[in-house]
């Protein structure tokens, strides 16, 4: 077989390129994008449209998409300190999930409360319940060597079980007419919005700090350094001495307590009580807004905004375009693939003969 | 209980089994190759829709087979030269491909959605499906490129210095894998509901990948560990209506429980580690280092 491609390593590591590769990722999954609306018989620039610019068109649709955004960036910035790791958390919905019923939990047991505390305690409880669940695998990874990739999938689908349990059984709504929902959570348990009349709520100064405490993590720290090292070469952090069965538990917990509270964000935010379907894929689709980020927190923020308008465009094309919302999740896939593929000539140099 | 009620239950779990064997034994493969796909959902669904849609086009069960197949061929191509030549993360990679999968499958399928078609007879694939895990076991233990699979999987490097293409073998296994997760969408749409419906595969891609490592890569004991699985979602349904009080979600989540409880037995101990798991599972292979 003759090779008419050569490819070499690249010694001039370009920073310029790495962090272009997302812009151009996104350019072509537009460009391929526009391929899909063709073929489903529709005019690409009118679904565009229809799809990026008309649901941020208004103060509503702005609204919606920072109640989109915020989970995604909050879960995002909790797996960034995994993956610059090189620990493959992927079970964040999981950790979302656990995080909403042990915060929903609370809210559900003090459902009579007039306390300003309750919605504080919920919090801390939704952050404990997604650590909690994230101190598994970092547990049998330490202790027993096991795969934090298997281990973190398989416990996703046991807490989505674990609530579906939860809200078809003890925690049912008596008054519910049999649907599988609890209760609502009293007035003091929902969490402030932002603005009247729209759902954007408080959790959005939460991603932003999160986003700052990161930053400085990463930058001004000896934690942050070691994660540097660590991800770049286990080699040389071991030389160095570090703890790398340390740094996996913290990482894990981090990154377990970002989803616990974007999961109780979700139920005490915008949706108010427990029911089955609390999170639209958020755990996995905050791996693409990881890693579209750059697994730099501001870049972070960029991808959930970016990552948060698929959610909405493929809502306003299901009604006005009647394509089925699942768009999103094709244009989500595309750019993930596209930036993975780009990420190739970062790091190589290719050349035809 | 009547022997005629146990009958019906064993044959229910036959018939709603066979896609966890289908779409296991192809990750098996895959994965005995030292490359880890997490995107079987994604290709099970795009397998189940385009044989759908292509039944209801055509009529004829061949052309629908085959593109079904060809789907897989197409996606797991994809998913092969990303991960093989532009060596990208497999995790990322495979997630991709699930949550394109489940996109496109959605997009594909809306105006066939409720469509009424004739089902195949399910009992031929069960069959194949058998035939397929024994083909898989004698290949991999008894056959030279079988030896060369799981060599590759094994150690990337010394395969390659023994003279082994590292690169056309995993494009082989994960295509190999990519048809049989087709087969096992093809199977649900057009077998066992026989319908299409929006995320109709509800998950057995993941089950189906807890399954691999249930059955520690073996592939007799990934058809044993395909019937356990198979068996308790059923059982749980007939325990229900017979009265057991245990809530059905326990059920549902033994097989991933049973997975981890699996993985954290071969793992504790090196010696069994190398014994059980492919040790180049999830490396990615770079020629030029």
């Amino acid at each position: 077989m003759v090779y008419l491609i050569r490819v070499q390593l690249r010694e001039d590591y370009s920073n310029l390129i790495f962090y272009l590769s997302p812009l151009v990722a996104v350019a072509l999954t537009l460009f391929f994008g526009s391929f899909i609306f063709l073929i489903l018989d529709l005019n690409p620039i009118e679904s565009f449209k229809i799809f990026f610019i008309s649901p941020i068109s208004n103060s509503y649709g702005i609204s919606e998409l920072f109640v989109k955004a915020t989970p995604l960036a909050i879960i995002a910035l909790g797996l960034s300190y995994c993956f610059k790791n090189n620990i493959y958390n992927i079970g964040a919905e999981g950790q979302l999930t656990m995080g909403a019923i042990f915060g929903g939990g609370i809210g559900l047991l003090f459902n009579d409360s007039t306390s300003v505390f309750l919605l504080p305690l919920m919090i801390l409880f939704g952050a404990i319940g997604g650590a909690f669940w994230a101190t598994i695998p970092a547990i049998l990874k330490t202790k027993f060597n096991t795969n934090e990739i298997l281990t973190s999938l398989m416990l996703t689908y046991v807490a989505l079980f674990i609530l579906d349990y939860f809200v078809v059984g003890p925690w049912k709504d008596p008054a519910g007419y049999g649907l599988p929902k609890s209760m609502p959570f009293p007035d003091v348990g929902r969490l402030p919005v932002l603005i009247d009349g729209l759902r954007v709520h408080i959790g959005v100064y939460f991603a932003l700090i999160i986003c700052l405490i990161t930053y400085i993590i990463y930058n001004k720290t000896l934690f942050g350094f070691k994660l540097k090292v660590t991800g770049l070469s286990s080699k040389a952090s071991q030389y160095a001495g570090f703890k790398y069965k340390n740094l996996i538990f913290y990482t894990f917990i981090i990154s377990g307590a970002c989803a616990g509270l974007a999961g109780l964000f979700e139920v005490s935010g915008p949706i108010g009580l427990l029911y089955r379907d609390i999170s639209p894929n958020y755990g996995f689709t905050a791996i693409i807004v990881a890693f579209l980020g750059r697994l730099n927190p501001f870049g972070i923020i960029l991808s959930s905004l970016l990552i948060a308008l698929t959610y909405l465009g493929a809502e306003d094309a299901q009604l006005f375009l009647k394509i089925p919302s699942a768009v999103g999740f094709v244009f989500q896939g595309l750019v993930l693939f596209f930036l993975l593929g780009t990420d190739f000539l970062n790091k190589y140099k290719v050349f035809i003969k | 209980m009547s022997i005629e009620l146990i009958i019906g239950i064993l044959n229910v779990i036959l018939i709603s089994t066979t896609p966890l064997v289908f779409a296991g034994i192809g990750e098996l493969v895959t994965e005995k190759s030292g490359v880890l796909n997490l995107g079987l959902e994604g290709l099970m669904l795009v397998g189940a829709v385009t044989g759908f849609i292509t039944l209801v086009l055509t009529g004829n069960y061949f052309y629908s087979l085959f593109l079904s197949i060809i789907s897989g061929v197409i996606l797991s191509g994809i998913f092969a030269f990303l991960v093989l030549n532009l060596m990208t993360n497999q995790i990322a990679t495979g997630l991709a491909l699930t949550i394109f999968g489940i996109g496109l499958s959605a997009m594909l399928g809306k105006k066939f959605a409720g469509t009424p078609i004739d089902g195949l007879n399910p009992y031929y694939f069960i069959v194949i499906s058998f035939l397929l895990v024994f083909f898989v076991a004698y290949f991999l233990s008894k056959t030279k490129t079988g030896l060369i699979v799981r060599a590759v999987g094994e150690n990337h490097n010394s395969a390659y210095a023994l003279g082994y293409n590292v690169f056309k073998t995993r494009y082989l296994t994960i295509i190999f894998g990519g048809v049989m997760s087709s087969l096992a969408g093809y199977y649900i749409s057009i077998c066992y509901a026989p319908m299409w419906q929006e995320g109709m595969t509800a998950g057995r891609g993941w089950i189906a990948l807890a399954l691999v490592v249930f059955a520690t890569w073996k592939p007799w004991r990934l058809l044993v560990g395909a019937y356990i699985f198979g068996g308790v979602a059923i059982m749980q349904m007939n325990l229900q209506a017979i009265g057991v009080k245990l809530p059905g979600q326990f059920f549902n989540m033994m097989p991933y429980l049973a997975t981890i409880i699996v993985l954290v037995f071969i793992s504790s101990n090196k010696l069994r580690l190398k014994i059980n798991a492919p040790s180049s599972l999830n490396i990615p292979f770079e020629k030029n280092q």
